[in-house]
């Protein structure tokens, strides 16, 4: 994403082609709709594509910025710059309420919520006196700078790329940072970016609200460009239509969006012009080859045209490596020795009539490594889902220095300086390493999305980015940094978690299973940085079933079997327990 | 308001619930079996409506020549996936439920299309016509994209929407078609008047609803069918034929909204683009059952029917409006319930 070179590029053909001899007025007429359409697929694109939320409601959100500046401009005689502000905090301050009921659903309730509340607006708008009703608002004012009326679909053509360039660049800032990583995280669920202090609401609202005033945008050029509104462009059939193009150029890229719109554009022109003339006579058939040729490349291209053709272009090799002497602030450690870090007071969680944690008690010291063991099913993840707040449980107590968590979010423990990896690696594996790792000390980092945008976040970010590099040659997979978390094996995405558990500056790291998938040598050294990271202050609480790893490690041991703590001891005494070497091997009849 | 008005229009909602329920049924079943969220639904009901209205009125439809192209579509898509080990068995038996079939279904059609036919040729020609288009659609459209995410499936299921909506004013036209009456005859309780045609709509639907309850409680077929929807790796190792589930949903969603139109044709004017709305109704319903239970939904349908009756009393003009925001606060609650935990998908 570096690279500005290309869209400098691309802006200046865009800004030469109406100088183009014998340009046909009616291809600026095409390129003005792409830009309109462009401008709502991006914000599709970072909601559907990068966050993972779909939404059929984008055309209402266009409705919203156009009507808003139709009803000013017409009935109040606002000047139309003046509406454009507005227009915008009208389409996303109802993406906030909209927001607010819609993003906490989940799955495919989303997708067919949105369409819902598309429809309703729809009728709506079609409804309502001061909008027109069905006529809509005619007569709106054209865009003028000074005496220059922008009449022409030339002259706001202007207007329109300038808006579709500058959107891009800003998305793109915004992809590129902190929060954009924490949006990026969305799609793959929110358990892992919760358990680094995202605040996975917040984080889809604002995508949310981000798309809504792309469309608003997107709304109030339009009306300025027909100089007239009616509900029909903004139904349900534009909604689909809109998503449609996003998945068409590639739902996950900024410039997918753009090109979608192209294509789609242009191929429905193609297609209204030219097929009455191969099939005279018959009504919709541009509708139907459109319905067919749609199925039919999604069956070619399901990822969409976009990633399609950048598959072409040599692989760009490798990023920056960060400047690794900037620092983060350091969380300030208590001193002193052997004090009680965590303490675990008859922690007890049933689910429905099973008890997957009985009234389990245990603590960890400062500078010491526990290991939790016991055979599946024992209550172990379980236990770590409770300490992290990921589960709240039924009953008991768990404190870190004293204070009680009294089951405080995800988000508030990693704040205490508690940080896990999991056992199912969740990583967001079409992000590179670095990034992945960077997601680790996103509480560290302060710049919000505006400055983000904007880049003022450049020095913020670049402490993140060095953080994250310093902990990745830390765990020992310096090279492997700008691949994409998904190219490594599962046991190097065990250590890119550990790594990206490392950012957050713990008191505590709980891993769970972290050998799991390792080779030999690859234990001895995770064992060896286990160490190490005793010896510089911290504690690590983990599970694992591999027992020569365990006894080698462990400081001291707890086992669970069916929920129950069954033994506690160095790793030797717990060899030659009785109870736990009935546990894993049964006992003789 | 007279207890009157009020009884009719619980009646009234209660008819178009009935409908609604079914489609919601049907949107369910599919969802939760092939994961497509089957915006076409409201296709079938438009084209198992008009295909009776023009076969009652003695008018060839163009269903049924669209069913035999779709089969020859569905051969070539046979043929090709099965290009590397091609045996007899094979194409035979893919000839013979793709192309011989809505062939022999087009000649009758041709056949009793020219005499004005009776109700009960007419119902059982249009059902196994949309049956057929259905079932094609399935392994042309959908079962290449088996493997993608709901998002595709769900773009997908939009342009089959729209070539099919397209097709729809082809062979239809512009102009509304009403068919007649599947049940003639009414009688009186009360003040409340029940015509032939309700009853019809009351029985199906009950009928539909304990069809299918049996069949997924009690036969093989109905729990494979839950199995795929639970998980598909899984089924598919249990020896469960996926593609056979999709093709079975497809195949009970075709017929429900076929059979849906049907009756609905003979109480309103259907338009080749009605479907969609009356679809998107089903949808409503099916979201407030969750997409997943078959009962809620069906009272979710009900209820949805009766606000629909009430307001296109009360407040015509934002009858739309009303059904559909009625989902914001369903959705906020179930929103309040949302389990905490989510596993991750991808």
């Amino acid at each position: 994403m570096q690279s500005r070179l290309p869209i400098l590029l691309f802006a200046l053909v865009m800004a030469a082609i109406p100088f183009v001899p014998g340009m046909p007025p009616f291809w600026i007429v095409l390129l003005d709709n792409i830009g309109l359409a462009a401008l709502v697929a991006m914000g599709l694109v970072l909601l559907t594509g990068v966050g993972g939320l779909t939404s059929f409601g984008q055309a209402a959100f266009v409705g919203f910025g156009a009507y808003t500046t139709a009803v000013l401009s017409t009935s109040y005689g606002l000047s139309p710059w003046l509406t454009l502000p507005l227009s915008l905090v009208v389409s996303g301050s109802l993406a906030v309420l909209l927001g607010l009921v819609t993003v906490r659903l989940s799955g495919h309730y989303l997708p067919l919520g949105t369409l819902a509340w598309g429809l309703g607006l729809f009728y709506l708008f079609s409804k309502l006196e001061f909008l027109g009703r069905n006529d809509g608002i005619s007569a709106i004012p054209p865009l003028s700078i000074g005496a220059y009326k922008m009449l022409s679909p030339g002259s706001i053509y202007y207007a329109i790329w300038v808006a579709v360039i500058l959107s891009a660049l800003l998305t793109m800032n915004l992809l590129d940072s902190r929060t954009g990583r924490a949006i990026r995280a969305l799609r793959r669920g929110h358990v892992a970016a919760e358990a680094f202090g995202v605040h996975t609401p917040r984080a889809k609202l604002l995508v949310f609200i981000h798309a809504a005033v792309l469309a608003g945008l997107s709304g109030w050029l339009y009306a300025h460009l027909q100089r007239a509104v009616n509900p029909t462009p903004f139904g349900a059939q534009a909604g689909i239509e809109y998503l449609f193009i996003a998945v068409v150029g590639g739902a996950g890229y900024v410039w997918g969006g753009v090109l979608g719109a192209a294509i789609v554009v242009v191929l429905k022109e193609v297609l209204q012009s030219y097929l009455p003339l191969l099939l005279p006579g018959s009504g919709q058939v541009e509708t139907i080859v459109f319905g067919i040729m749609l199925v039919a490349l999604l069956q070619l291209a399901p990822g969409g045209v976009w990633p399609w053709l950048m598959s072409f272009l040599p692989e760009r090799t490798g990023g920056r490596k960060p400047d690794t002497s900037l620092k983060l602030e350091q969380r300030t450690r208590a001193p002193g020795e052997a004090s009680v870090l965590l303490q675990v007071e008859k922690a007890r969680k049933q689910f429905g009539g099973v008890i997957a944690v009985n009234n389990v008690s245990f603590d960890v010291q400062a500078r010491e490594i526990v290991a939790l063991i016991g055979p599946n099913g024992a209550g172990k993840s379980t236990t770590f889902n409770l300490i992290t707040g990921v589960l709240s449980a039924t009953s008991g107590s768990i404190s870190v220095l004293g204070k009680k968590l009294d089951n405080a979010p995800p988000q508030e423990i990693v704040k205490l300086g508690i940080s896990r990896t999991f056992q199912h690696v969740k990583l967001v594996p079409d992000m590179t390493v670095l990034e992945n790792v960077a997601i680790g000390a996103h509480l560290r980092g302060h710049s919000g999305p505006i400055a983000s945008m904007l880049r003022l976040d450049r020095a913020d970010e670049a402490k993140l980015l060095a953080e994250a590099a310093r902990q990745i040659e830390r765990v020992g997979l310096a090279d492997q940094m700008h691949q994409l978390a998904g190219s490594l094996s599962l046991g190097q995405q065990r250590i890119v978690e550990i790594a990206r558990a490392l950012c957050v500056d713990p008191m505590l790291l709980l891993l769970d299973e972290p050998a799991a998938g390792l080779r030999h040598m690859e234990k001895q050294q995770l064992a060896r940085l286990l160490r190490d990271l005793r010896d510089g202050g911290m504690s690590v609480l983990l599970v694992e079933h591999d027992m020569g790893f365990v006894m080698n490690l462990a400081d001291r041991i707890v086992v669970l079997d069916f929920g129950t703590k069954i033994a506690e001891g160095t790793p030797a005494t717990i060899k030659t327990n009785p109870e736990v070497i009935k546990a894993y091997l049964g006992v003789a009849a | 308001m007279n207890t009157t008005i009020m009884l009719f229009l619980v009646q009234d909602g209660i008819t178009n619930g009935a409908i609604y329920a079914l489609l919601g049924l049907a949107l369910v079943l599919v969802f939760a079996v092939t994961r497509v969220i089957l915006i076409p639904q409201g296709e079938f009901v438009t084209y198992g409506a008009l295909t009776y209205a023009s076969l009652a009125a003695g008018q060839m439809p163009g269903t049924a020549k669209l069913a035999l192209a779709l089969g020859i579509g569905a051969f070539a898509f046979d043929l090709f996936a099965a290009r590397k080990a091609l045996h007899g068995r094979l194409i035979l038996r893919s000839v013979l439920t793709n192309i011989v079939l809505p062939g022999i279904v087009l000649a009758l059609t041709v056949y009793f299309a020219a005499q004005k036919p009776p109700v009960a040729i007419c119902i059982v020609l249009s059902l196994v016509i949309v049956a057929m288009i259905g079932l094609y659609l399935y392994r042309v459209a959908f079962q290449p994209l088996a493997h993608t995410s709901v998002l595709v499936l769900l773009i997908a299921s939009v342009g089959v929407h729209l070539a099919l909506q397209g097709l729809g004013l082809l062979f239809f036209g512009a102009e509304g078609q009403r068919g007649p009456a599947v049940l003639s005859g009414s009688f009186t309780a009360g003040a409340l008047r029940f015509t032939g045609q309700s009853i019809t709509v009351y029985g199906i639907t009950i009928a539909f609803i304990v069809g299918l309850w049996l069949f997924f409680g009690l036969t093989l077929y109905g729990k494979a069918l839950r199995a795929t929807a639970v998980n598909r790796l899984g089924a598919r190792l249990a020896g469960i034929r996926t593609t056979l589930s999709g093709q079975i949903a497809f195949l009970l969603a075709s017929v429900i909204g076929a059979l849906s139109g049907i009756m609905i044709v003979p109480i309103t004017t259907l338009y080749y683009d009605s479907g969609f709305l009356i679809g998107l109704k089903g949808f409503v319903a099916a979201i407030i059952g969750g997409l997943v239970s078959y009962p809620l939904t069906a009272v979710a349908a009900l209820f949805v029917g009766i606000v629909e009756a009430f307001s296109s009393f009360y407040a015509s003009n934002y009858k739309e409006v009303i059904v559909f925001m009625l989902l914001i606060p369903v959705l906020l609650l179930r929103s309040l319930a949302a389990p905490a935990v989510e596993e991750e998908k991808d």
